[in-house]
């Protein structure tokens, strides 16, 4: 059980997916002007990640680790997040039209996330058993989430400022993540 | 396509729309991948073979493809390209390859990529196509070089593995950690924009 806490503390944490591993930061500079669209891009990313991770598991597990296709892997799993995502925004249209059409054009997106991509490649790679590959498949969207809204919530703050004309924008955003990931990284020496 | 605008597509790629800086596209490997300038110019290589390449099918086939699966169509040619590159690198530069790790398949979910066979290549012929990924893929492997290098020297007091300055030198290790990587391209994009605006 102490296993499994460790490794949800370090995925949220200590490895933050966005500021610490570098992925998904498409959608965290494109998402987080608002906090409205930055609370829904989280949790679609939480949603269709452990969904994405459960799948490609399987699918290395049951047909391409037995068959020796695993140099196919990166074909097979951007198929399978694909078919799921556009399942995600059917889904979304129909049940919750209020957050579709806030999300707009960033849904799609979540394809082209590496953050989705990465955490399966990871789950792979660490060669994680049915039980961790879950906790790493959710823990990490949450870290995802967490970085997002609180980003979010600092660039709502920083247009109200007086930022220098070449650094608005996507500039200063980057710098301000620059910061947000030195205090993540005060985390390292935790586990 | 007449001389002076096939020059344009590709030039474009090089200053006026150079990625990510201009295009803010494909931050992931840009932020990931330049802890040095070896490891940046490599991703930036593994990256022009795949849009090149992507361009040129995208483009060969743009009539054949039904515009209402194509990016799922896009996306397996991208992903065809980057596991041919994936094995190759595998085979004959496999300290790069160890190095760079999960960000060679990460490269099929490569917004600039994708952005580019839906923009570009789809809508255009063959040469345009060529001209345009090569100049994108020139001007992405310049990025991530000079932002390596920035970051390497600062941060380890080398370049490409040569030692700069002498053994008193205390490297900036904040720069080759991950908050370097975002301060660093906040940076370098606001020295762009004013560069830009004059």
């Amino acid at each position: 059980m102490g296993d499994y806490i460790l490794l949800a503390i370090s995925a949220i944490l200590v490895n933050n997916i966005l500021l610490i591993q570098y992925l998904g930061n498409c959608p965290f500079l494109g998402t987080s002007k608002k906090m409205d669209t930055a609370v829904g891009m989280a949790m679609a990313v939480v949603f269709v990640l452990a969904l994405a991770g459960i799948v490609t598991w399987i699918f290395e597990e049951v047909f391409l680790k037995p068959l020796g296709l695993e140099y196919i892997r990166t074909i097979v799993f951007i198929l399978v997040i694909a078919a799921l995502v556009q399942f995600v925004e059917l889904f979304m249209k129909k049940s919750i039209p209020a957050l579709y059409a806030g999300l707009g054009i960033f849904l799609p997106l979540i394809t082209t996330n590496c953050a989705v991509m990465g955490v399966c490649l990871i789950n792979v790679k660490e060669e994680y058993g049915f039980l961790e590959m879950l906790v790493s498949s959710i823990a990490y969207p949450i870290g995802f989430g967490l970085a997002l809204i609180l980003f979010a919530g600092l660039r709502e703050r920083i247009i109200i400022g007086r930022v220098p004309t070449p650094m608005q924008d996507v500039a200063i955003g980057l710098v301000t993540a620059g910061f947000m990931s030195l205090s993540f990284l005060g985390f390292k020496g935790m586990i | 396509m007449s001389e002076t605008s096939l020059a344009q597509e590709f030039t474009k790629g090089l200053w006026k729309e150079i990625p990510p800086f201009r295009l803010v596209l494909g931050l992931c490997p840009t932020l990931a991948v330049t802890k040095a300038f070896g490891t940046g110019l490599g991703m930036g290589l593994a990256l022009t073979f795949v849009l090149v390449c992507s361009n040129i099918l995208v483009s060969a086939l743009r009539k054949i493809i039904p515009s209402k699966v194509r990016v799922p169509c896009f996306i397996i040619i991208i992903a065809t390209f980057v596991v041919i590159v994936e094995l190759v690198m595998q085979a004959y530069t496999y300290p790069l390859f160890l190095t760079l790790g999960i960000f060679i398949p990460l490269i099929v979910v490569n917004c600039i990529v994708l952005g580019r066979a839906e923009a570009f290549a789809s809508k255009t012929g063959l040469v345009a196509s060529i001209a345009d990924g090569l100049g994108m893929g020139i001007g992405f492997t310049i990025s991530l070089s000079v932002l390596g290098s920035i970051r390497e020297i600062f941060g380890a007091g080398t370049w490409n593995g040569v030692e700069l300055f002498g053994p008193s030198f205390q490297p900036f290790t904040f720069m080759v950690e991950a908050p370097g990587a975002f301060v660093c391209l906040g940076l370098m994009l606001g020295i762009m924009n004013l560069v830009g605006k004059k």
